[in-house]
């Protein structure tokens, strides 16, 4: 099995306020790596560090180490912009920008240089297929995105990082802000995603880990209580913290 | 790409400092072309010399501030309080929708150029003084004549031209005010009019102060309206039906014609114009700061 | 029983003095905007005429029309809005998206904030100094807009600040995601949710502009020749007003310069208005 991210001794700070303390952890090509955790556990945080999303907010301090595909994200001659490209993001809150479904799919394609049209045409084909949105727009590409309704709009963010031929996705509770129909939509799709790509998602809802996860991981007060498969996680637990958590004892 | 990058920064942050550079120059070039007529003259003699005779190489300017400074007073003194008045108006008595038609035809008056003020003071205002006023303020005193080029001219259009400033900000502070405090009045049993007079208002007296202090330098750095209705009499006023010149108002009629020594004394004008303003500016300035920005 | 009647009447009383008092300081701020705007339409909208607005002015003013002055009014104040725009879209995206605080950005915005305040004959002052005498531009368009494109780049700076920050943190963060550099996702994702705000500030400066007559007068000078250059000295409308004003050339055309000067400047205002309010509430929602 392939180790996509691997993450030694990972430090966060903000200003004085240490968020993640000493994380070790192997994230899997391929796999759906579920991290849970109570709110503030610090798990959305160590997300946005694997695509350097926090470089956004000011007095942030990371050390120690992610490497992505054996290399030092954070190191001096690291490819910012490659990262990016290769580490996607699906955020909590839908945010498909206020231009046509079309433009907002072929937007990262032009950003690294894509130009022809019929390559264009056929991304935005390709990846409203992979979402299984293409039935639903594919009569009004043209239309804004924001006419689209939150689960709608949610996966066209998704095929709108798919575009960018990433091998991985960050998804930051992707769907806590929808109803639970979209919400088994798109936990159907993660599924077949998982076949080409390699998916962290960030979930409050524990019945979501268990249904979609091959791994997964508990987040408290900053640390990793516990990584390990689903099933085990689940069923049989190491730590009495991440029990109590599971069983409904707190959080 | 990274360095394209880094060369947009770096032509961004060039933009952004312009306008503090252009701060400087104008700072430097008005007291560069200024300075050597304080300094021949005396800036004592300059500020409190009585003469203003730039032809006869006086150059008194007290005459200039105290006209200067008897117009914005008496635009401060009809402004505040309507201004006030607008602004409470506007916060807690018109509803939604109206206020917001009212302050949509407060910010046309802002947008009116200060020559079309100067102009309409001219033809309506400075006979109006001169033919209702002066009747009046002849039973008093009996030996006065006027043309109507006066303080009450200048102070009257200045009040109307300030308010805009004075309305504006002093709505958003009074707008501001927490909720809470105007229920907890309500709710001990003072009716609208107590709570405005001694809740909100002094609530948001920091806000108001600050739209005070803008309104004067408001006030003082107006050119073309006063230039044109306070009647340019380089004179120490003693009644508010007498005619006056301000500092700017002296610069831009004179600047036409001016010898090179009175041009410097002109930019000098410029130069104690410049500090009152600066002064001015900067003490509102750190009291918007001070109010935390909740007023913008 | 009797001495709280009479309280109820005294409140009452003042009650009545009170919103009175407001009522009628509103009434006339509301009443000196229609009389002074109303007064000048009336009396100089039947003047203005197809010849007034397409003859040059001859005899000073006295006879003729505006045409040379009305195309000098162009001039100066493209000039002005040409410069500043750039330059102040810039300052402001280096304010909401580049800046990370501290002192030296605290000492800009507050210079920036400075100028703003800064009185008009103190420009006229400065741009007589700097540009007509030491740049050695002379009295011309050029120096005029220069000295115009200060003088309003802080309208500008300001109204594209307070658009760029109604832009939600997600759009940037969407951007920045899918690999975007930072000035890919301004240029194609924040500046275009910010035309409308950005298109008010323009107006508002343009109207700033073309009603600005202290700087210009000191800058431009007063040629009442047609300008076939930014090097020459030309008239604005407001210093065309100023000086026929001044000097009681012609009332009828004192009036109407003054009635087509505001009724410019009240159309300009009232569209950065609409814009504002038809677009500005919901920037980003729809390009």
């Amino acid at each position: 099995m392939e180790t996509k991210f691997e993450i030694e001794k990972l430090n966060l700070y903000y200003g004085t306020f240490q968020a993640l303390k000493e994380i070790d952890m192997s994230i899997y090509g391929n796999k759906i790596t579920a991290l849970i955790g109570p709110s503030g556990c610090g798990k959305s945080t160590f997300l946005r560090t694997l695509n350097r999303m926090n470089d956004l907010i000011q007095g942030v301090k990371i050390d120690g180490l992610i490497k992505f595909d054996n290399q030092d994200i954070y190191g001096k001659d690291y490819d910012l912009i490659e990262l990016r490209k290769k580490v996607g993001m699906v955020f909590q809150k839908p945010n498909p920008f206020p231009k046509t479904i079309y433009e907002n799919i072929v937007y990262g394609p032009k950003i690294h240089g894509e130009k022809n049209k019929s390559t264009l045409d056929h991304i935005v084909e390709r990846t409203l297929k992979e979402v299984a949105l293409w039935e639903e727009v594919k009569d009004r590409l043209h239309k804004p995105a924001l006419g689209l309704s939150g689960g709608q709009q949610q996966r066209l963010c998704i095929a709108r990082c798919l575009a960018v031929e990433p091998e991985v996705i960050l998804m930051d509770e992707p769907t806590s802000a929808l109803d639970p129909v979209a919400t088994s939509k798109i936990e159907g799709l993660l599924e077949e995603l998982a076949v080409k790509y390699t998916i962290v998602i960030v979930t409050h809802n524990m019945q979501q880990a268990g249904r979609v996860s091959d791994y997964t991981s508990f987040f408290l007060n900053g640390k990793v209580i516990e990584t390990d498969k689903t099933e085990v996680i689940f069923s049989n637990p190491a730590n009495k913290k991440t029990e109590d958590y599971i069983t409904g004892r707190f959080g | 790409m990274k360095t394209y990058e880094k060369i947009i920064e770096k032509l961004i942050l060039i933009c952004a400092v312009t306008a503090t550079i252009s701060v400087a120059l104008i700072t430097l070039f008005i007291f560069k072309s200024g300075l050597p007529v304080l300094a021949d003259y005396g800036v004592f003699n300059f500020i409190f010399g009585t003469t203003w005779s730039p032809t006869n190489g006086s150059y008194g300017i007290f005459p200039l501030i105290a006209g200067t400074l008897s117009v914005t007073l008496g635009a401060l003194v009809i402004g505040i309080p309507t201004g006030i008045a607008c602004a409470v108006f506007l916060a807690e008595i018109l509803p939604k929708r109206w206020a917001k038609a009212f302050k949509s035809a407060i910010e046309l008056l802002a947008g009116i150029p200060s020559v079309v003020y100067g102009f309409f003071g001219l033809v309506v205002l400075v006979p109006a003084i001169r033919n209702f006023v002066l009747p009046i303020y002849k039973i008093f005193h009996p030996d006065a004549s006027a043309t109507g080029f006066s303080i009450l001219a200048g102070a009257v259009i200045l009040a109307i031209m300030i308010l805009p400033t004075i309305v504006s900000i002093s709505e958003n502070s009074i707008a501001a005010v927490p909720r809470e405090y105007k229920e907890a009045s309500l709710a001990l049993g003072a009716n609208k009019m107590e709570t405005i007079v001694r809740i909100l208002i002094p609530a948001a007296k920091s806000g108001i102060l600050s739209s005070i202090i803008l309104g004067m330098g408001r006030a003082i750095g107006e050119t073309m309206a006063v230039l044109l209705i306070t009647g340019n009499m380089a004179k120490v006023p003693n009644g508010i039906l007498d005619p006056v010149a301000t500092l700017t108002g002296t610069i831009a009629m004179e600047m036409g014609y001016a010898s090179p020594t009175h041009q410097q004394a002109l930019f000098a004008v410029g130069i104690i114009l410049f500090i009152i303003i600066m002064l001015l500016n900067i003490f509102a300035q750190l009291s918007m700061r001070g109010m935390g920005g909740s007023t913008r | 029983m009797k001495q709280q009647k009479e309280l109820k009447n005294i409140k009452n009383t003042k009650n009545v003095i009170f919103y009175g008092l407001i009522g009628v300081l509103a009434a006339v701020t509301l009443a000196s905007l229609i009389i002074i705007i109303g007064y000048i339409l009336v009396n100089g909208m039947t003047h203005i005429n197809f010849e007034f607005l397409t003859q040059d002015p001859k005899r000073m003013g006295k006879e003729g029309g505006i045409f040379s002055v009305i195309i000098g009014t162009l001039m100066v104040t493209s000039v002005g809005i040409l410069i500043a725009t750039p330059i102040g879209i810039a300052a402001a995206i280096y304010f909401t998206e580049y800046s990370k605080g501290g002192k030296g950005v605290y000492l800009i915005r507050f210079f920036t904030e400075i100028l703003a305040g800064i009185p008009s004959i103190i420009f006229g002052l400065f741009g007589f100094a700097f540009f007509v005498i030491f740049m050695g531009m002379g009295w011309s368009v050029l120096s005029g807009g220069l000295t115009l494109a200060i003088m309003v780049l802080p309208t500008l700076i300001r109204a594209t600040e307070e658009s760029l920050k109604t832009v939600p943190m997600s759009y940037r963060e969407g951007s920045l995601s899918l690999g975007a550099t930072k000035w890919q996702t301004i240029v194609r994702v924040i500046l275009p949710c910010c035309r409308p705000g950005i298109l008010t500030g323009l107006i508002l400066g343009i109207g700033r502009a073309i009603g600005e007559t202290a700087a210009v007068m000191l800058t431009v000078g007063g040629s009442l020749r047609l300008p076939t250059s930014v090097f020459d000295s030309t008239r604005t409308m407001a210093v065309h007003l100023y000086v026929l004003a001044a000097e009681g050339l012609s009332m009828e055309k004192t009036y109407a310069t003054a009635a087509l000067l505001i009724f410019i400047v009240l159309l300009i205002n009232t569209s950065a208005n609409l814009i504002s309010n038809k677009l500005g509430g919901n920037n980003g929602n729809e390009i």
